[in-house]
């Protein structure tokens, strides 16, 4: 069994099936790509792994722990990280506080050790500033880190998004549309760093991507959605040539 | 003169500046207006007056434990009254909640003490100092280096620690900052503590100032530090301060200048004013939504 198992999972919003019987096996440190038309309930399913939503019905787990139900903070303190398809960053602060903030969830010291500033809090802040700073020279952002992060590029901000992610020293992470909005060859090199943090972080990478360049190069296994309802599942090679998959969403080629 | 009037504005204002602190806290946090906040500051200055009264203790530690008596009240009422039905239902029942329990509060102390008046006991001797022309009582410069300090101490607060961060982490995005591991339930609930303990802080020393402890003296106050946060900007922490003293002062010199009875119009005049001028008030942004 994978790190992250989804058995049977729907979810339901007022009488509208945005997932209808879904199960996914994800297994450790591969790259696992999920495709299918806008609206096929991509992000639904991020939202229910992530503990946004709560399932209709079905099982999620992670690690062999059942997930659905636990708040979001829990389930991010366990090791889950995510980016989104809007980017969502805390524009108001500074580069390597956004980093930060992802650090602090996951770190012991409490309020009054953080209020009064003990010293094991203080070695553990040392330790967490170092830290983002190896992950924003990771992701090139190192020099900007005093910036405010609304000050950033798009495609920055989308780097800055993976670096809090990581932040949180995920086991398994979620990008959202990781490629969107960038050009061909920001494109090539976040395939490479893609490929790369999975190998140096040991990380299994769940992404939801429209590009299918993109997919078909780095996905170890890929998902097909469509209207709510998984219609494929396999390697690059075998869902490129599903009947079903190409009819319904690669289109039918000449 | 002048001079004077200026310090007299300046000590309400600051007063007022604690308490619109709690209030664009809160909104700045969960898009709540707390009307319930008004009631702590009243049940920190009757918090205080026990302290002094009953127990004899010297003002300031007085003031401390009216400050963390409400910084509990204020996770209490945010535990029992705001977060049972927070992502439940809407906005505005969570407006209507905040407005029961302010009525709660201050019939519950008005049950408890009467409606009367309490006089605060005499505390300290009072010296006035005579500054040329100015006449400064030690009471004001007690409260005017009290409010600057606590509220150097907030912005220390909410820039440098981790708290601090987690706090503007969430304002900004509360769904994006549990994502990351912040548990936003316990940030919301040390806001109201923060908010609380600063409106308590006002209560004390507003009871000492002019004298007089009543049930319902939150509410007046409670409406004059809102619209110190709107005039300010409701969500940015150094618009309540910018708001709060600007409000003290403009309402101290309207006193002096045309007549005590426009003292309250005075308040909401500029209220109104800002709502149509400039909605987002002093330090806020003006947000241009996309459709």
């Amino acid at each position: 069994m994978g790190i992250l198992t989804l058995e049977g999972v729907s979810q339901e919003f007022g009488g509208l099936l945005a997932l209808d019987d879904v199960s996914l096996d994800v297994e450790n440190e591969k790259i696992f790509g999920i495709i299918g038309p806008n609206g096929a309930g991509k992000t639904t399913l991020f939202n229910i792994i992530t503990g946004i939503y709560t399932p209709t019905s079905g099982k999620v787990k992670y690690q062999g722990h059942q997930i659905n139900g636990v708040p979001p903070y829990d389930v991010a303190r366990m090791g889950i990280g995510r980016t989104f398809q809007n980017i969502r960053l805390f524009n108001k602060l500074s580069v390597l506080d956004n980093v930060k903030v992802g650090c602090h969830g996951v770190t012991k010291a409490g309020i009054l050790s953080a209020l009064f500033g003990l010293p094991g809090e203080r070695l553990e802040e040392k330790e967490i500033t170092l830290r983002s700073c190896k992950l924003l020279e990771m992701v090139d952002l190192y020099e900007k880190r005093m910036e405010y992060a609304d000050n950033l590029s798009y495609g920055e901000q989308r780097k800055l998004e993976i670096a809090r992610a990581l932040a949180l020293k995920p086991a398994l992470l979620l990008l959202d549309e990781p490629a969107a909005g960038m050009n061909a060859s920001e494109k090539v090199s976040l395939m490479t760093f893609i490929k790369e943090i999975r190998n140096n972080e040991n990380l299994t990478i769940l992404l939801v991507e429209h590009d299918m360049n993109v997919v078909m190069n780095i996905c170890e296994q890929i998902a097909v959605l469509d209207y709510g309802r998984k219609i494929a599942d396999g390697p690059p090679e075998q869902v490129k040539n599903d009947e079903k998959v190409i009819q319904s969403y690669l289109g039918v080629e000449a | 003169m002048f001079i004077e009037q200026l310090v007299n504005g300046l000590t309400l204002g600051s007063t007022y500046a604690l308490i619109a602190l709690g209030y664009t806290m809160v909104y700045g946090i969960i898009q709540l207006i707390n009307f319930a906040h008004g009631e702590i500051y009243m049940f920190g200055a009757f918090a205080g007056l026990l302290l002094v009264s009953v127990f004899g203790l010297n003002i300031f530690v007085a003031l401390i434990g009216a400050m963390v008596f409400c910084m509990f009240l204020g996770m209490l009422i945010e535990r029992i009254a705001y977060r049972p039905i927070r992502g439940k239902s809407s906005r505005l029942s969570a407006l209507i909640s905040a407005i029961g329990v302010s009525i709660f509060l201050s019939t519950l102390m008005a049950l408890i003490r009467g409606t009367n008046t309490t006089r605060y006991p005499e505390i300290m001797k009072i010296h006035t100092y005579h500054l040329g022309s100015l006449d400064l009582s030690s009471l004001q410069i007690i409260i005017l280096v009290v409010s600057a300090l606590l509220m150097v101490g907030l912005q220390l607060l909410i820039q440098k620690t981790r708290i601090g961060k987690a706090m503007r982490a969430c304002s900004q995005d509360l769904e994006a900052a549990s994502l990351m591991g912040i548990n936003a339930n316990r940030v919301i609930s040390y806001t109201f503590a923060i908010g609380s303990a600063l409106a308590a802080a006002g209560g004390v020393m507003v009871g000492v100032y002019y004298n007089a402890v009543w049930p319902y003296m939150g509410t007046m106050a409670g409406l004059k530090a809102f619209a110190a946060a709107v005039l300010g900007g409701i969500g940015s922490i150094p618009g309540a301060m910018i708001g709060g003293l600007t409000l003290g002062v403009l309402e101290i010199l309207g006193v002096a200048y045309l007549s005590s009875s426009y003292k309250d119009a005075i308040a909401f005049g500029i209220l109104i004013l800002v709502l149509i001028l400039r909605p987002q008030g002093i330090m806020g942004k003006k947000i241009t939504k996309k459709v």
